[in-house]
């Protein structure tokens, strides 16, 4: 019964697919009753290790607890790039799921053949496969007679929705009982034998160089194993961590820099970001025919900081040489990349690198997870062949790792004699927000800019539109303006260190929209919920805003001292769509009480893991709204702890609801950035509901709130 | 080297160490205890909490000294996974972390709580918690977990 398919037009494979199209390289099967499922993303805290395993364990038709998850690695898994951007769900996962449906009909066709049945007549449960007269075998039987050493083909068809037993419901996450019972799963508690720490010593002043150093009072360090030099790049390898840190200690009494280089001006960053060089780029122009007349202009500023990740743990990587090969262990986001950036800086081939993923805690972006990598490589040189582990400080962690980059963002809307919008420009200045390793010809990691023979500084730049853009994410109104042009000035040189941070531009972006928007509707006496929908044609945005004002009863009836807002956005355009509404409180110092927000990811795969980053982004937005600024003078970063460097707290943080909106048949897009521009433009629309004022520079402190208010009065 | 004689999740230890050196250094580093986190070393995230006595301390700035003749419990002395805590499996039931890097910390936190007030309210929880720092934005789902956990340990 084999009859060709019709074949219009040959679906393509999935991307991810298309560039890792050995089948064996994503699935394996164990006649122990396993399937090893070897994604290219890593578990970053969000979740994604245990969605993957979900789509896999359905397509199969297996038990969940059959799946073993492998973690990433250049030695065999699929190159996935970089795990960031709110892509696992839709690369990984829709990758996994088409390989998957084609394995299981690998599996059907040897199946049927063996068991002399019709394939149709097969079923799989629990990776049993069964037919018509009992007849039964099953993948772990024919494991050893079905080789997956072969290209994924773009005909298998996975199941539609409805056939699916997991996806689409809230399985535990398969990391989480290691992390409550304290087993060591973070790098951090990683223990290999014969294990060394290492310590990295680095300026407090930006850019400074080591002119001097005397290594005198570090080598009478108890367990000092070897001191490593090379330029502006120093660190100390020991027996114990104790041991490393009292010996960078010693190094530090022991270290002459140089003059840094000069940083901006923290309380003038506008006139900083506008004043330097840049590159102009033309993201996107409308332009309407015939072009009406303006009866007035409106035309705001916003800012928003550099920010930190400000992870919990800082940095942590291991590494290991042997002959003229070096093994390292890393909480990257891309161990490909990593390996990339490897090759550069130690300039020599990649295939002598291996980099393996372990995880580390929460990451939000290209934080010092590669720097620290290459700071562990280089000292295990002198470790003889034994692994070393390198540990950030705090210190370390909230100065030298990559910042999100601050943004000025000016927007001019020209109103008719009605109020409405006819004509719209959005012009953005700002460090790029990428600098990541893997991707140039040229490393991007903290120690290769410091060795004797340095690389140059890389200087940020932004993804083209089409991956989602970078400062200009999230600039093209998703509203049904007239006319409109978007630009973006990247700036070409870079004082303070910039790379990708969650939502790169987007947070910025949809705050500034989402804020003069309310003015506007203020301004005509409309409702912002109403005038949102009157701009919007796309259903499933209107669908979140309308779920989002029926959860929060929109809108509560006026109190005093209380305010409520509303922001909105579709992540890049082109992801998961958001509304949020907050509930503040206050007066000069403002509570953000409840959020409320609606969230459409298309089919969620793990819907209580994605109310999960829903949720932390909403929280995480709101520290970011609330607290959150890189401090510094004109010589250094000063918020080098958690008391410079605030975050919110268990008694600030507001109620957070989510709705989830369920689209089992649309193709599933990620979840953890879609909350936080529209919650900050949520709060920041709050802020004015209660207070009367416009703040229009995150963060929303009480400095800002006064200072706000003094010049409305 | 002195010795400093404690009880380590119930098991009697006598560590050789600098007695100044801090209670976290000694539990990763010497004990091989790698739970209780480090985050800060200067006591202002919680990740490396422990219970001395009764009370939640961060470990990083706890001198090894100070919990000379005490009781200490780490995250790997609450509970395993044949025997949890109630705090645990309501963490697992509730999900309540991202991460889970500051988890062990908090965790102690929670359960000195649970110790001198088995019933807390949502505020208290928080109180109780406010010295400890969560990144993922986690905050909301703890606090669930932990009135979950109350509620269990009270209905025995």
């Amino acid at each position: 019964m084999n009859r060709p398919a019709p074949a219009p037009s040959q679906p393509a494979l999935p991307a991810s697919l298309a560039a890792n199209p050995k089948l064996s390289s994503w699935l394996k099967f164990s006649s122990a009753g396993q399937v090893t499922v070897s994604p290219g993303k890593v578990e970053i805290g969000q979740g994604i290790v245990t969605a993957l395993a979900q789509i896999a364990a359905d397509e199969l038709d297996v038990d969940l607890s059959r799946v073993q998850m492998v973690r990433a690695s250049t030695v065999a898994s699929p190159n996935e790039g970089v795990t960031s951007g709110s892509l696992s769900i839709q690369q990984s996962g829709r990758a996994l799921r088409h390989a998957c449906a084609e394995v299981r009909r690998i599996f059907l066709q040897q199946a049927a053949e063996r068991l002399g049945v019709d394939i149709d007549a097969l079923e799989i449960e629990d990776g049993t496969i069964s037919g018509p007269g009992n007849v039964r075998t099953s993948y772990w039987e024919l494991a050893d007679e079905v080789s997956l050493d072969r290209d994924a083909t773009p005909g298998a068809t996975p199941k539609i929705a409805t056939r699916r037993a997991l996806a689409g419901h809230s399985v535990q996450r398969i990391d989480i009982p290691d992390k409550v019972f304290g087993r060591p799963r973070f790098i951090h508690d990683q223990a290999s034998v014969g294990m060394l720490h290492g310590r990295v010593l680095r300026p407090e002043n930006a850019r400074a160089k080591l002119s001097e150093l005397s290594e005198d009072g570090a080598r009478a360090v108890a367990g000092l194993v070897a001191i490593v030099r090379d330029g502006s790049f120093a660190g100390v390898v020991s027996e114990t961590e104790h041991g490393a840190e009292l010996a960078l200690r010693a190094l530090r009494k022991g270290a002459v820099w140089s003059d840094g280089e000069p940083l901006p001006d923290e309380n003038d960053l506008a006139s900083f970001l506008k004043a330097q060089p840049s590159e102009l780029t033309v993201i996107d122009e409308r332009t309407a025919t015939p072009a009406a007349t303006a009866a007035r202009t409106i035309r705001r500023q916003y800012t928003r900081p550099y920010i930190a990740h400000a992870s919990i743990a800082p940095s942590c990587a291991m590494a290991q040489w042997d002959g003229d090969r070096v093994h390292v262990w890393t909480h990257s986001q891309g161990v490909y990349l990593l390996r990339a950036d490897l090759a550069l800086v130690l300039k020599m081939p990649a295939e002598n690198i291996t980099v393996d993923h372990l995880e580390g805690a929460g990451c939000y972006g290209h934080n010092a997870a590669d720097d620290v990598a290459l700071d562990a490589v280089l000292l295990a040189r002198a470790a003889g062949g034994r692994p070393v582990r390198v540990q950030w400080s705090r210190q370390g962690e909230m100065s030298d790792a990559p910042f999100g980059a601050a943004m000025a963002i000016e927007i001019e809307a020209d109103l008719d004699a009605q109020g409405e919008i006819i004509d719209w420009r959005h012009s953005i200045w700002g460090n790029g927000h990428v600098a990541r390793p893997g991707r140039a010809a040229l490393p991007a990691l903290l120690a290769g800019f410091e060795l004797a023979e340095p690389f140059p500084r890389m200087v940020s730049t932004n993804p083209p539109q089409a991956n989602g853009g970078g400062s200009d994410r999230n600039s093209v109104p998703l509203y049904d303006f007239p006319s409109w042009r978007i630009e973006s000035h990247r700036l070409t040189t870079m004082p303070i260190r910039t790379s990708a941070l969650r939502t790169l531009g987007g947070q910025g972006n949809v705050f500034a929209i989402e804020s003069i928007l309310d003015e506007i509707a203020a301004e005509r006496g409309e409702d912002p919920v109403a005038y949102r929908l009157r701009h919007l044609r796309d259903e499933r945005a209107r669908d979140v805003i309308r779920a989002v004002a029926r959860r929060a009863q929109w809108k509560p009836e006026k109190q005093p001292g209380i305010g409520h807002g509303i922001g909105f956005g579709r992540y890049k355009n082109t992801g998961a769509y958001c509304a949020a509404i907050a509930e503040i409180e206050g007066a000069e110092e403002i509570t953000v009480r409840k959020l409320t927000l609606a969230v459409d990811v298309g089919e969620a795969i793990n819907p209580d893991g994605v109310i999960n980053q829903i949720e932390g982004g909403a929280i995480q937005a709101t520290s970011w709204v609330l607290k959150e600024r890189v401090r510094f003078d004109r010589e250094r970063i000063t918020s080098t702890g958690w008391t410079e460097y605030p975050i919110l707290r268990f008694s600030e943080v507001p109620d957070v609801e989510v709705e989830l909106i369920q689209r089992l048949d649309i193709d599933p897009v990620g979840a953890g950035e879609a909350a936080h521009g529209p919650v900050t433009a949520a709060i920041a629309n709050a802020v004015f509901d209660a207070l009367g004022v416009r703040v229009r520079d995150l963060p929303i402190t009480r400095d800002r709130i006064i200072a706000a208010m003094e010049l409305t009065s | 080297m002195p010795s400093v004689r404690f009880r380590l999740n119930g098991v009697e230890l006598d560590v050789d160490a600098d007695p100044d050196r801090s209670l976290l250094d000694i539990l990763r580093g010497q004990l091989g205890v790698t739970g209780p986190h480090f985050g800060c070393g200067a006591g202002e995230c919680g990740a490396c909490n422990v219970i001395v006595g009764d009370r939640a301390v961060t470990a990083c700035d706890t001198p090894l000294w100070s919990v000379a003749d005490k009781d200490v419990t780490t995250i790997e002395g609450l509970g395993t996974s044949e025997r949890p805590h109630p705090l645990q499996r309501a963490f697992i039931a509730e999900q309540a972390l991202q991460c889970g890097y500051c988890v062990s910390g908090i965790l102690m936190s929670a359960a000195a709580l649970l110790r001198r007030n088995p019933s807390p309210t949502s505020r208290e929880v928080k109180e109780a918690l406010d010295r400890n720092l969560c990144r993922c934005g986690s905050h909301q789902r703890m606090v669930r977990a932990v009135l979950r956990a109350a509620e269990e340990m009270a209905a025995g």
